[in-house]
């Protein structure tokens, strides 16, 4: 490798700083602003009559005012998707980001610390996998009742272990690296180690799972809503959206496709804008 | 057997970078051509191309390759097959890494025989266990239904050297086969090496950065810098009276150089660093003993302003006395006092200021430096961590540390990732020297480096020496380099240390035997020099050079 990686390390490294996303983490970054700020918004912006049932035909087709046409029970589809932005981006953004977060601090505590720490965290963490999600939901929402902070929570909670793994896997090896053993006989506090010296190097691969994680959540979200354990009707999530609708798909489309391009945008721009954060030298950090 | 290579204006590109300029050069049947340079040189990349061979994201661009009668860049895929590991052949500079762990090491040495239709397979292993033999293998018999992981490393590069002779090839490709040795092992591998190419009379190249090794294989050398050609002469002439200044700034840094100031270390009063009876290993511990013991009862005296070598092979257990004094690994039995003091087993037993006082350095600069942080705040952690330093102030200290390692100030701002390998090593002791320590452990700080790169920093740990008031335990298994900077050389084997021995007395001898042949073993920048080592040892004369030379 030695001829071809001195040429390509010759020119001095590109310093992307703060802003410098580039063209698509910048779009990446506005399409999920635009979205946060619709899931704020949007309950006090969108009329109350648009929620009438059979105010329109079902499976209407676009027309003047109601630009995404009806639902399956004629509702205004467009007020469906605002109105589920703040379940969609709230739930799965929010709880995607805690078990990422979660899991990434107790990964780099068991990592930087080892022996019991390590067994111990590892085992928890073990133990959390090995109940099904539906059934820990189940079991959250029958005994504390459906509620937006409750399904974050229970999503969090899901997902913590399997980025716990993926972060452990990372830190352990980055631990080993001479840099954070010369931090160490320097004396270094535990909580450095983990924050200025491993974090950093694993810091890429986690913001592509954290993109990855935001699409489980969604998922989770949806098939939680199916099962009548989610986002409570009226009330929907996009994922409710794009189910209830199926029959959609045989009278145009239109009502299950808007929320199914609603998930897709946000999904998109959660991975460009990931993709284009600090931590884009993942492959050139990592050997 | 040997076929002449001619190449002509050579050009490989990566993109629109080009790495080989216009290389030409002729082998005559049965000579051996070395290349020779630094990492980033080209000289693999020559060597692959030799083949129809480019890596990942070259590709040859130009030039005429010919061997024997094929016009090997004019060949067709299918052409190239039948020429690879059949007319020329390659042995790469990790065995390890080139075998396949999980078959056995017969099955894959006479692979190339079958594949190429030369031999049946039974035939093929009776010619196998025949080069076994002429490449002084122990067991020839047998050593084939090893698997790789059973045999040592020096074993694996001449089983691997099988593999390439299997088919009789006309040319034989060395990529550095013996980098990875131990000396000792290395001269084993390297006389091995010279009796089956001149018995077989095939061609070879030899690609390596260690002109000493080389002057011992090859009748001709060309010198390589950033791909172009510097010069390319006999071996006697380039070694004798060498025409270019790149060439000769390898020679000075291949000859043993004198850094060691002439600190006055007095050998009295109270040792900065006394090891006693110290014993350390891995694995569980029974009985006051490890499961696998790594050093056992070594001792060592280190005064103020001194600097020791340590030196040993692989596996003799030098890094792990390092580590034990920087308190990474808690030892067994045994104590270590520094200053005085005893030195507490664990990090966290040790207080901040006792861990100021004692630095280690890492061989590798490519881990030992976070790729996520400036050169700016690697340098400014230590100095506001033991110091205590404001902005200001460690700004100005990042600056002298900066001048201090001869780095332009210019790098403050860099990231470590775009840093050479010297430049990454310079960093590497500015950090250490940062938090002003009484001792610094040198952990094989030079072996990573090219050689004229591993002069400059042996000549500036020289030169800190004695700008800085420091003390250093130098680990290395290269005598040069320890000879260069030390004052005294510790010869360990076997987790145990077998002598010291004082700056004063290298040239009076005798030392422990061990010691002299791990000296004796060193090449030495002349022709002929392996040729008296293996006479001396009472082997078998080698061929003499007139007969493979058509």
């Amino acid at each position: 490798m030695s001829a071809p990686a001195s040429v390509t390390s010759a020119p001095v490294p590109r310093r992307k700083r703060s802003l410098g996303l580039g063209l698509p983490g910048t779009i990446g970054l506005l399409v999920v602003l635009a979205w946060l700020l619709v899931s704020l918004i949007a309950p006090w912006c969108v009329p109350g009559s648009a929620q009438e049932i059979g105010a329109l035909p079902v499976f209407a087709p676009a027309q003047a005012g109601h630009w995404l046409g009806a639902d399956y029970l004629g509702r205004d589809m467009l007020a469906r998707v605002l109105l589920g932005a703040r379940y969609t981006v709230g739930v799965a953004l929010v709880g995607a980001l805690l078990a990422s977060a979660i899991g990434t601090g107790f990964a780099l505590l068991a990592a930087v610390s080892g022996g019991w720490t390590d067994m111990l965290l590892s085992r928890a963490m073990d133990t959390l996998i090995s109940i099904p999600s539906k059934l820990f939901a189940l079991i959250m929402v029958a005994a504390l009742g459906a509620s937006v902070p409750l399904l974050v929570i229970t999503a969090a909670v899901i997902y913590v272990p399997g980025a716990y793994r993926i972060a452990r896997a990372l830190a352990v090896n980055v631990a080993a690296l001479d840099y954070v053993v010369v931090a160490r006989t320097r004396g270094e506090s535990r909580w450095h180690l983990m924050v200025h010296e491993v974090l950093p190097n694993i810091a890429a691969p986690m913001l592509v799972d954290l993109g990855l994680r935001f699409v489980y959540v969604v998922l989770l979200l949806a098939s939680l809503s199916f099962l009548g354990l989610g986002v409570q009707p009226p009330a929907a999530d996009w994922g409710t959206l794009v189910r209830e609708n199926l029959g959609a798909l045989w009278e145009g489309g239109l009502a299950v496709v808007s929320p199914a391009l609603a998930i897709a945008s946000l999904t998109m721009a959660v991975n460009l804008v990931v993709d284009a954060l600090p931590g884009r030298d993942a492959r050139k950090a990592v050997h | 057997m040997g076929a002449r290579i001619d190449v002509e204006a050579l050009r490989i590109a990566a993109g629109n970078t080009t790495l080989v300029h216009d290389v030409s050069f002729t082998v005559e049947p049965g000579q051996v051509l070395a290349l020779i340079g630094e990492s980033g040189s080209g000289k693999t990349t020559i060597a692959l191309a030799l083949m129809g061979y480019a890596r990942r994201g070259c590709r040859i661009a130009g030039g005429r390759v010919q061997i024997g009668d094929a016009d090997v860049l004019k060949l067709s895929e299918a052409g190239k097959r039948a020429l690879r590991g059949r007319k020329v052949t390659y042995i790469a500079q990790s065995a390890a890494a080139s075998f396949n762990p999980s078959r056995r090491i017969l099955d894959q040495v006479i692979e190339p025989a079958l594949l190429h239709g030369v031999l049946e397979r039974a035939a093929a292993e009776s010619k196998a266990i025949e080069l076994f033999r002429e490449l002084a293998l122990p067991n020839p018999g047998t050593i084939g239904q090893r698997y790789p992981h059973e045999v040592s490393g020096g074993q694996l590069q001449r089983l691997m050297a099988a593999m390439a002779l299997i088919a009789d090839p006309d040319v034989v490709i060395f990529d550095e086969p013996t980098t990875a040795l131990d000396v000792t092992t290395q001269i084993e591998v390297l006389a091995a090496f010279r009796r089956v190419v001149r018995e077989r009379g095939v061609s070879a190249i030899y690609v390596s950065h260690d002109l000493a090794v080389v002057a011992q294989m090859a009748d001709r050398i060309l010198v390589l810098r950033h791909g172009r050609m510097r010069e390319c002469a006999d071996t006697v002439q380039i070694l004798a009276t060498p025409a270019d200044d790149y060439t000769r700034s390898l020679l000075d840094a291949a000859r043993v150089g004198e850094h060691a100031p002439d600190v006055a270390a007095a050998n009295a009063g109270t040792p900065l660093l006394e090891v006693t009876g110290l014993s350390a290993g891995y694995g569980r511990i029974r009985d006051g003993k490890c499961e696998h013991p790594v050093l056992e009862d070594v001792e060592l005296k280190l005064y103020p302003g001194q600097a020791i070598g340590v030196i040993g092979e692989s596996g003799s257990g030098k890094s792990t006395l390092a580590r034990c004094i920087a308190g990474l690994i808690a030892p067994v039995a045994g104590a270590i006092r520094f200053a005085g003091q005893a030195l507490p087993a664990t990090l966290a037993q040790r207080e901040r200021e006792t861990l100021r006082r004692v630095q280690i350095v890492f061989q590798h600069a490519d881990t030992a430096l976070n790729p996520m942080h400036t050169v700016t705040r690697i340098l400014e952690r230590p100095l506001a961590f033991f110091h205590g330093l404001d902005a200001a102030a460690c700004r100005r200290r990042v600056a002298e540390l900066l001048d201090l390692v001869k780095l332009p100030s210019t790098v403050a701002q860099r990231n470590c990732v775009g840093l050479s390998g010297g430049q990454k090593q310079r960093i590497n002791l500015a950090r250490a020297l940062a938090a002003q320590p009484d001792l610094i452990l040198c952990d094989e700080v030079t072996s990573a480096l090219d050689p004229v790169v591993a002069a400059a920093i042996l000549d500036l740990i020289a030169e800190l020496r004695r700008e800085v008031n420091a003390s250093y335990l130098f680990i290395s298994h290269d005598m040069h380099s320890v000879r260069a900077v030390c004052d005294g050389i510790v010869v360990m084997r076997h987790g145990r240390k077998l002598a010291q021995i004082a700056r004063a007395d290298y040239a009076r001898g005798p030392h422990h035997p061990y010691y002299e042949q791990l000296a004796r073993s060193v090449p030495e920048l002349r022709v002929g020099w392996l040729d008296e080592v293996l006479a001396a040892a009472g082997r078998t004369a080698p061929a003499s050079r007139g007969t493979s030379a058509s």
